[in-house]
């Protein structure tokens, strides 16, 4: 068994996990010996992972099963590795759990309200769990309540609210206290998309106001609108790290994209977007739709177009596109990001059996 | 729109509480308290926002007293004494074993609601919430006992001992089930799916409740399982509760230990699942998660 498949695993059976690094010195800046600070256990390497509040958004992208959502778990005290320590602010989550939930807040996959207390209950709950008070607790739960526009809410059962209401509530639950480090773990999976939007506008007010905030998502573009540091990881590891506009310099950017009228021109297609674009054109499965990375954006794809008018190539479309997820991951691993899901699946029946 | 408290966010030494009131981390002992009581109140709520459970909690009781007392009262006769006198012991103990299995569900629907990985992530008594969970079930099984023995009060039942040996009978039932819910939350906590739960129980406390002494006499039971009855904690805990209701009448105790020494059968077993269970359940805790 490979070490980058044990952060599939189910926490019951880790073996020893492998996490990205994410650790940053000021503001930003990082130096060579920040990365992976590794040391050999069995079966495989152990790693330290840290994450001090600097007032900056990291974010963990990665397809299902990439471990992110370990990370999350083993940061905000939910698991414990089997090897390797994780420190939050100088803390040292392994040893000292209480300490290091004192100062987060968390909001997970799954919204964690309760379904039969209102909003203002549940938040309140919160409160007196973080020790506020029953004073403080409901003045906080009340702030809340108006800050994230919950007043609908928050008189009545949660049992009754969209998605997008109770991730509200969620959220606000993990802001209960100020803290000094927030977790977001795939924050909009399941959303609609106007939901979404108004997640990310509610994420991006707390990161112009200081927030530190460590972020899962399986969007590249959640990652690229909302994140300053983007670490891309599969199997437990990173494999890049950067700000979007470096993962996307180090894709290719833009990808121009052509339909053609008849499969029979692909080869000669292939050639012209060969020609203008960076790196190998991809051939679609249905043998008909063309695509290749580009650098120089639009102009690129004016090339490419009045090449294939030359050679007499007819077109059902033509377009630019901004690179996904899937393009992060087909660049630095060389397969698809769904494909990593099927093969966690296979690989966990093999471990079952 | 500013989702911060008020004052606003100070980088350099930001303060865990909003609107500036200071907070110390309380003593252990006070967190205890109050996050115990925290949990205890969300639990009654919930119970107080879902009517169908309350209803089913209520009528249950009411249900299977009535039921055993007309049904088989006219059929089942115990040499020694009436049978709805004798009856009834069987019926509170059954009740408040099967409520304790509430524990279970409940913590294995709050750990796959995610509930769980809420609480783990707050900086709260570790205990609390499985103190919560208990306390919150021990009171819905106090309800059931009152609403059990007003009914069995009018289909006949009386107790014929004192008052005090009646508040030890309901305590003895109350806080065997109280037990019995850490057994059951540690469970609940093992399991994939609430319903896992349930099922499992029904498997488990049918034939647990009734090969004993609680509907029939055991020695009206065949060899194997009359041996079986006799040494069953269920037996204990019916032969104390009808003690201490005076309703054994003349009925013979079997010549068994336990039965011979109810009360002081089912003393033993509440310390032993408490011993055993609590810090088991406290260990399991501070593992799971959702997922």
């Amino acid at each position: 068994m490979h070490c980058g498949q044990l952060l599939t695993s189910t926490p019951r059976n880790r073996a020893g996990v492998a996490l990205p690094f994410m650790h940053g010195n000021h503001r930003g800046r990082r130096s060579e010996e920040d990365l992976f600070v590794e040391e050999r256990a069995r079966p495989c390497s152990r790693r330290y992972e840290s994450l001090r509040p600097q007032g900056t958004v990291k974010a963990l992208l990665g397809p299902n099963g990439a471990g992110k959502t370990t990370v999350v778990k083993i940061l905000t005290t939910l698991i414990q590795p089997t090897a390797g320590t994780a420190h939050i602010d100088g803390i040292d989550v392994l040893r000292e759990p209480k300490a290091a939930r004192r100062i987060i807040g968390v909001s997970g996959q799954y919204s964690a309200v309760d379904e039969n207390l209102t909003g203002f209950e549940n938040l309140e709950m919160v409160g007196r769990l973080y020790h506020l008070g029953a004073r403080g607790s409901k003045r906080r739960a009340q702030e809340l309540i108006e800050q994230f526009e919950l007043t609908e809410a928050g008189n009545r059962p949660v049992k009754g609210f969209s998605g997008g209401m109770r991730r509200r509530i969620d959220l606000a639950g993990a802001l209960v206290i100020n803290p000094k480090i927030l977790f977001l773990d795939e924050p909009t999976t399941g959303l609609d998309p106007r939901s979404r939007l108004s997640l990310w506008g509610i994420i991006k007010d707390l990161v112009r106001d200081g927030t530190t905030l460590l972020l899962t998502t399986q969007y590249l573009e959640e990652a690229d609108q909302l994140s300053d540091d983007i670490a891309v990881i599969d199997g437990g590891k990173t494999i890049a790290e950067g700000t979007a506009d470096q993962l996307k310099a180090q894709i290719g950017g833009h990808r121009a994209v052509v339909s053609l009228v008849h499969s029979s021109d692909a080869a000669s297609a292939r050639e012209i977007l060969g020609r203008h674009g960076d790196g190998e054109p991809l051939v679609g499965d249905d043998g008909r739709s063309i695509e290749v990375a580009v650098s120089d954006g639009p102009r690129a794809l004016q090339y490419i177009l009045s090449d294939l008018g030359e050679s007499g190539i007819e077109l059902h479309d033509a377009g630019m596109r901004r690179p996904s997820l899937d393009d992060v991951f087909l660049t630095l691993t060389g397969r698809r990001a769904e494909d990593s899901d099927t093969k966690d699946a296979s690989t966990q029946k093999e471990a079952a059996a | 729109m500013s989702v911060l408290a008020p004052e606003g966010r100070q980088p350099e030494h930001q303060q865990a509480s909003p609107s500036g009131s200071r907070v110390e981390p309380p003593s252990e002992l006070a967190m205890w308290f109050s996050d115990g009581w925290t949990v205890t109140k969300r639990n009654l709520t919930k119970l107080k926002r879902s009517p169908d459970m309350l209803v089913f909690a209520i009528l249950q009781p009411i249900m299977f007293v009535l039921l055993f007392s007309q049904i088989y009262g006219g059929s089942i006769e115990v040499e020694g004494s009436d049978y709805t006198q004798y009856l009834m012991a069987g019926i509170f103990a059954q009740t408040v074993i099967f409520g304790s299995t509430f524990s279970g569900s409940a913590m294995a629907q709050d750990l796959k609601d995610g509930i769980i990985d809420r609480f783990r992530t707050l900086p709260m008594s570790s205990s609390a919430v499985l103190i919560g969970r208990t306390n919150s079930d021990l009171v819905l099984n106090a309800l059931s006992v009152i609403i059990m023995m007003g009914t069995g009060l009018l289909v006949g039942w009386r107790v014929n001992t004192s008052l005090s040996s009646a508040l030890a009978g309901i305590g003895l039932l109350l806080l065997f089930s109280y037990a019995f819910s850490w057994v059951m939350a540690l469970l609940g906590m093992s399991v994939k799916s609430p319903e896992v739960i349930n099922n499992a129980s029904f498997m488990i406390l049918f034939p647990l409740t009734f090969i004993s002494n609680a509907f029939v006499l055991s020695s009206t039971l065949p060899g194997p399982l009359e041996a079986f009855a006799n040494w069953n904690p269920v037996s204990a805990l019916v032969q104390a509760v009808r003690e201490l209701f005076g309703n054994t009448g003349t009925v013979p105790v079997p010549d068994a230990w336990p039965m011979q020494n109810a009360v002081v059968t089912v003393m033993i077993g509440i310390v032993l699942m408490l011993v055993i269970f609590v810090p088991l359940c406290i260990r399991k805790f501070a593992s799971i998660s959702s997922r």
